[in-house]
């Protein structure tokens, strides 16, 4: 076989076609499309980033992990958490129980617009400090009108000025959620109890779901969360409160790492009214369902149709 | 046939280029793998008749033999309190003290005094100033207040018996733990009990909030704008 190649070689360069020849135009236009297949293949590599583990980059969609691998992912989770920041911390995988289907209320009667609420939403989420995220936002609203794009979020002067109401905004929790059907790459969807949830390692950042959410329920990491070691909560969910990487989008989860072990959220523990109400609508004898029987309850946004599990209402 | 054979071989290189490029990333994230420990599937088996765990006790100041605070401290720093029963046990009860118009007076004088028209006996036991008393005559003590309150305030009670009312923390799930209730006098001052006017905290500082600010200082600067506040 080489004899042969070789004859047939001299023969061509014999026949005076030098470098130019089909036979090498062939080979190199054949190493040209290998070595940019090879490139291509390697691609994702010149992209990488110091916070992105090739762990992180190849791990599966939420759904797909077995048990055992989502336990090896939050293993390695709370390890570099350790590496990075030198807290010990537990990354849990809290499932929907059977039988819940989480409601909130909110009684618009006697929130006072302290924003108590959104500080301790700030704590208990791991959020970034420097720009004081958090998944409520309250609105001073004037009363009689319902109008959100009147609502202020600025108010500075001492709490409840009589003339206002104010109305604490999260999360939904939408049974039709517009953020769920437009994320191209199903990183976010509803779970049984109610509750929607993003996976922060397939989520790819292109925000969707910030623009199709009636609510501005949504927020975006648009540089790694800054929390001081500190001050970051150790008892942690894989679908909720564990530390964000960059370029991630996140939610109000009902603190899922506490409400599905049974406690109250954050928000709700925090508020000195007692303007919140949460529990299982599926449970008759429920806090919530009282509520939904016996005031005057109303939707945020009725009319866009995205059924949500939160609720407003007033006293008499 | 050479030249087939040629464009073949190069075009399955390639090929192999690629997957082996990938299996490679693949193989490598596989071997650095930490075994780490196996999460169960969290689906709890919820037992048939849940235990109910913790009932919703309202919370109870504990049970003390109130003091009026002297404004003094003794040596060691501690707050110097005077019992009721120091003045009241030779006084004389005064059923009309507190009402509208007159307030409190004496040692009292600068206590705010603000719950519509009740006397402070509508309240306080003349017969025994470390207890409370019901509008019946019964003797209540201080740490059930609650059903002193609740005598009057019927549309509060019923909301804070259904959790719709009060502060509270713990479980909402009974049958996973227990919860702690605030009671009325945890946030109303039972003399003033209006609620306290509050100073907001935690800024907001998000991009949609400075947004609104700048919009705010725009509209009352400039003179033409007409001004909303």
């Amino acid at each position: 076989m080489n004899e042969q190649l070789d004859e047939d070689s001299v023969t061509e360069t014999e026949a005076g076609g030098g470098l130019m020849t089909r036979r090498n135009a062939i080979k190199v236009i054949g190493t040209t499309l290998g070595a940019a297949a090879f490139a291509q293949a390697i691609a994702p590599l010149t992209e990488w980033t110091d916070d992105l583990t090739l762990d992180d980059y190849l791990q599966k969609h939420y759904k797909e992990l077995s048990p055992f691998d989502l336990g090896v992912v939050m293993a390695r989770m709370e390890q570099e958490t350790k590496e990075q920041t030198g807290v010990d911390v537990h990354i849990g995988d809290y499932r929907p129980q059977p039988g819940v289907k989480f409601g909130y209320a909110l009684n618009l009667s006697i929130c006072v617009g302290c924003r108590r609420c959104a500080k301790a939403c700030h704590i208990e989420n791991n959020h970034d400090r420097p720009s004081g995220n958090s998944y409520i936002r309250v609105l001073e609203m004037e009363k009689g009108s319902l109008d959100l794009a009147k609502g202020r979020v600025n108010y500075d002067h001492a709490v409840p000025n009589k003339d206002k109401f104010y109305m604490p905004v999260q999360c939904q929790q939408c049974d039709k959620p517009p953020c769920v059907s437009v994320c191209p790459v199903e990183a976010t969807w509803k779970e049984k109890d109610g509750i929607v949830v993003v996976d922060y390692n397939w989520c790819i950042g292109c925000r969707y779901c910030e623009a199709a959410c009636p609510y501005h329920a949504r927020r975006f990491n648009w540089t790694k969360p800054q929390v001081p070691a500190a001050e970051i909560n150790p008892d942690q969910g894989y679908l909720s409160n564990r530390l964000r990487p960059q370029g991630v989008m996140e939610k109000c989860t009902f603190c899922l790492h506490r409400s599905r072990q049974g406690k109250l959220p954050a928000c709700l523990e925090a508020c000195p009214t007692g303007a919140r109400v949460f529990g299982n609508l599926l449970d008759p004898e429920s806090e919530i369902r009282w509520v939904l029987k016996n005031k005057r309850v109303f939707v945020l946004k009725e009319d866009c149709g995205t059924q949500p599990s939160f609720f407003y209402f007033f006293d008499e | 046939m050479k030249r087939r054979l040629l464009i073949s071989s190069v075009v399955a290189g390639a090929v192999f280029l690629v997957i082996g490029g990938q299996w490679v990333l693949g193989g490598s994230g596989a071997t650095e793998v930490v075994a780490g420990p196996v999460v169960s599937a969290a689906n709890e088996e919820v037992s048939a008749k849940p235990e109910i765990l913790g009932e919703v006790p309202p919370h109870r100041p504990a049970g003390y033999h109130p003091t009026v605070a002297t404004g003094l401290t003794d040596y060691s720093g501690q707050a110097v309190g005077v019992a009721c029963m120091t003045c009241h046990a030779t006084k004389v009860p005064n059923l009309d003290a507190g009402r509208a118009g007159a307030g409190p007076a004496g040692f009292h004088q600068k206590m705010v005094y603000a719950h519509g028209a009740q006397s402070c006996l509508s309240c306080h036991n003349s017969q025994d100033y470390d207890a409370l008393r019901l509008a019946d005559g019964r003797k209540l003590a201080f740490a059930d207040a609650q059903k002193l309150c609740q005598q009057c305030h019927g549309p509060q009670t019923r909301d804070y018996l259904h959790g719709s009312h009060g502060g509270m923390n713990g479980y909402w799930d009974k049958t996973k733990g227990p919860r702690l209730r605030n009671t009325c006098t945890d946030c109303h001052d039972p003399h003033a009990p209006a609620y306290p006017v509050w100073t907001p905290v935690f800024a907001p500082k998000d991009r949609g909030a400075l947004q609104q600010k700048a919009r705010e200082e725009q509209s009352n600067n400039s003179p033409e704008a007409p001004n909303h506040e």
